[in-house]
């Protein structure tokens, strides 16, 4: 008989890491489905090596160090999607392979596996691409179709052209909003990110702070130093960013105060380095340094628990 | 642990057992800012020997002569002589090595190699083994640079030397020869390396 | 380059974030290292050293332009600037010991290892490399210390903060530092091009 030991509260929740995964794969469904439509098979392909490998490695890496296998839970399948959509759609196909290498290998399993990583694996490996390949990284290529009754024509496969963050006044909010913009396969289709955060919050997978908070001290900081606010708010990453990977909880604050510090940090540092910096985007680095100043904002608000001695007293 | 007392042991000793780079993990700045190719590494590798040798035999000379409570700015004094002469050969018969390098040349000075074979072996050996060490440790941190800086030419570059040897097909990944990859780099191949050594230990116990 | 507040807040976003010492010059990484593994202690450290970059900042600029150039022994630099900086770390030792016997013990041995710290004989040499008068040369060896500073208590959080976590035996220790303090730099790229 297979009895399992464990210690008190004996709960039984339906949750566990498969269903938290597969939540966020369910919530990313309308993502893909969107960017696959507007960018073609090209996109399909790039998403499906990016999803294979991640599983691959992590089942490499589990055989090799002897641990039981756990790509069962999921959570390699949403890193390999999260960094396949984080990318555009003409890349070469060794790129999200190399970048799965990188998310599962070196800024997950080496730290110890789910859990322990304190970089968002899929962003880091993202980074790590585009501080490699910069060309191929920093074009951004138009879809090949179009959502919605809109009257931009679907460009010739692989046009590229600059992100809409750079003219944000040359698209139509309408279009912004339904993804007929260059970028990322991910990031294009504002209203497929957004219905699939209202999956989330609807099964609380996520809260509201993290995206709300986020988009929200962007919007109202670009307004503040003359921007466009709309258009801050529906170009580039930040929607894709807000909403998926900033509120990976792993390397997110612990408390609900944390949270909300480490969104407003997000918005600071995109609205910074997107109008003061050299990068035309800032999402993904943003995230990266509010994940590494996380654990000093779990020092600062974390309650400390009755009766537990500190260390260095 | 057997004490090395003879030129041999004390050299090899330098090169592996207590290699300053993946054994002792000292002289990380420089390590990291030279093997951005493996023509600087082995440059900076034999810049660092020379100054090694040089004040290992200079300060095992005068050992007897320098009262302990001023013996690290001694040291000191020693080393940096020797960095400023190695300064002006490399500014004068190896421009493009100098360029290279740039800061990090007179920044030998602090590298935590010299001035830790100086206070544990220098100062208590003879001229002799203290040459020893210095050439062991010296051959040690160029054979570490080198590897890493190989790694990295090749994967930031495609060429080894200078020379193109992955040829026209292959993208370079740039971020191998800037800042993160080398920390990145040198970290992946430390620990590597720790994880042969740990087997070939385990093996040599097992087999005792 | 004169002294305006446009030109001291980029100066400072450069050393501070641009430029890191750390994730971007490779300047300082022995303390890094060895002294992150809790927040307290590296903020200590990295506070001992702000003290330490911009003194002898301040003292090397004047040995280099009253005494080494005036006397044309100008490639004396490094033997004169290590022994400046030697120095200076034994007085700061022993005024810590009288003054601050709390910090002097805490810190330890690590307070004469700030002598061998590259990043301040790096950061006196830098101040003659660019030609900065004195005002600059100690606010670059101030803000490159409080770069330095940064860098040290972020690490410390995240090796906190990895302390129960379950890394390989062969990358315990500094290699998997080292992995970390890469993947800071990564995210510390997305500074590029602020402070120009």
């Amino acid at each position: 008989m297979n009895l399992r030991l464990s210690t008190g509260p004996h709960l039984l929740s339906r949750e566990s890491t498969q269903t938290l995964m597969l939540d966020v794969l369910i919530a990313l469904i309308p993502t893909t489905a969107a960017g696959i439509y507007l960018f073609g098979s090209r996109a399909a392909w790039v998403l499906a090596v990016a999803v294979i490998s991640a599983v691959v490695f992590e089942w490499l890496w589990q055989k090799l160090t002897r641990q039981p296998v756990r790509v069962k839970d999921l959570s390699a399948v949403v890193t390999g999607l999260i960094l396949g959509l984080n990318l555009p759609a003409q890349a070469p196909l060794w790129m999200p392979v190399i970048g799965s290498l990188i998310a599962i290998v070196l800024v997950k399993q080496l730290f110890g596996g789910i859990g322990h990583n304190f970089l968002n694996p899929a962003l880091l490996a993202r980074g790590i691409l585009l501080a490699s390949w910069p060309a191929h990284m920093s074009v951004y290529y138009l879809p090949t179709r179009v959502l919605g009754a809109t009257s931009v024509a679907p460009a010739a496969d692989m046009t590229s052209a600059a992100t809409a963050l750079l003219r944000p006044s040359g698209f139509a909010p309408y279009d912004l909003l339904m993804g007929n913009i260059p970028g990322t396969i991910g990031e294009v289709s504002k209203i497929a990110i957004l219905i699939g955060l209202l999956y989330m919050l609807f099964v609380g997978t996520v809260t509201w702070h993290v995206p709300v908070v986020f988009a929200g001290t962007t919007v109202l900081l670009t307004w503040i130093l003359g921007g466009d606010p709309l258009a801050s708010l529906l170009s580039g990453g930040l929607l894709f960013g807000a909403v998926f990977m900033a509120t990976d909880y792993v390397t997110n604050p612990m408390t609900k105060r944390g949270q909300v510090v480490f969104a407003a940090g997000c918005g600071l540092i995109v609205t910074v380095i997107r109008l003061y910096g050299s990068y035309p985007e800032g999402v993904t680095f943003a995230i990266l340094l509010m994940n590494i100043l996380t654990p000093l904002i779990d020092r600062l608000t974390v309650r400390r628990i009755y009766g537990m001695v500190k260390k260095h007293a | 642990m057997r004490e090395n007392k003879t030129f041999r042991g004390v050299f090899l000793n330098g090169v592996l057992n207590e290699n300053p780079t993946f054994r002792l993990v000292l002289g990380v700045c420089p390590t990291l800012a030279s093997t951005t190719s493996a023509t600087n590494s082995i440059g900076m590798g034999l810049a660092a020997t020379f100054v090694l040798v040089g004040s290992n035999i200079v300060i095992s000379m005068l050992r007897n002569l320098i009262p302990d409570k001023v013996r690290i700015p001694a040291y000191i004094v020693v080393i940096s002589t020797f960095v400023t002469i190695v300064q002006m050969l490399i500014q004068a018969f190896v421009p493009s090595l100098y360029e290279a390098l740039g800061l990090f040349i007179p920044l030998i000075v602090v590298n935590c190699i010299i001035l830790a074979r100086a206070e544990a072996f220098a100062g208590k050996s003879s001229v002799f083994l203290s040459a020893a060490d210095g050439f062991g440790m010296g051959l040690g941190f160029t054979g570490a640079l080198l590897l890493i800086g190989a790694v990295r030419e090749l994967l930031g570059n495609g060429t080894l030397f200078g020379n193109n040897i992955l040829g026209g097909g292959f993208e370079p990944m740039l971020l191998a020869v800037m800042a993160p990859g080398g920390f990145i780099l040198f970290g992946l191949i430390l620990g590597i390396v720790n994880a042969i050594t740990d087997r070939i230990s385990a093996r040599k116990g097992a087999k005792a | 380059m004169e002294f305006t507040l446009t030109n001291f807040l980029l100066f400072m976003v450069n050393c501070v974030l641009t430029n890191n010492f750390i994730f971007s010059r490779y300047l300082g990484c022995c303390p890094f290292l060895g002294v992150s593994s809790k927040v307290e202690t590296a903020a200590g450290m990295g506070i001992a050293v702000t003290f330490v970059m911009g003194l002898a900042s301040l003292f090397t600029y004047a040995v280099y332009h009253y005494i080494l150039v005036p006397l044309q022994i100008s490639y004396l630099i490094t033997i004169s600037f290590i022994l400046v900086i030697a120095a200076l770390v034994q007085f700061v030792e022993m005024f810590l010991k009288k003054s601050m016997p709390s910090l002097y013990n805490a810190l330890g041995i690590y307070l004469p290892l700030i002598t061998t710290n590259c990043a301040v004989l790096g950061v006196t040499i830098l101040n003659i490399d660019n030609k900065y008068n004195m005002l600059w040369s100690v606010l670059n060896g101030v803000f490159g210390a409080l770069g330095f500073l940064l860098a040290i208590v972020l690490m410390a959080g995240v090796r906190e903060r990895l302390e129960s976590s379950n890394i390989p035996k062969a990358f315990k220790g500094f290699p998997i530092s080292l992995v970390i303090a890469g993947l800071m730099s990564v995210a510390f790229l997305g500074f590029a091009g602020l402070g120009n």
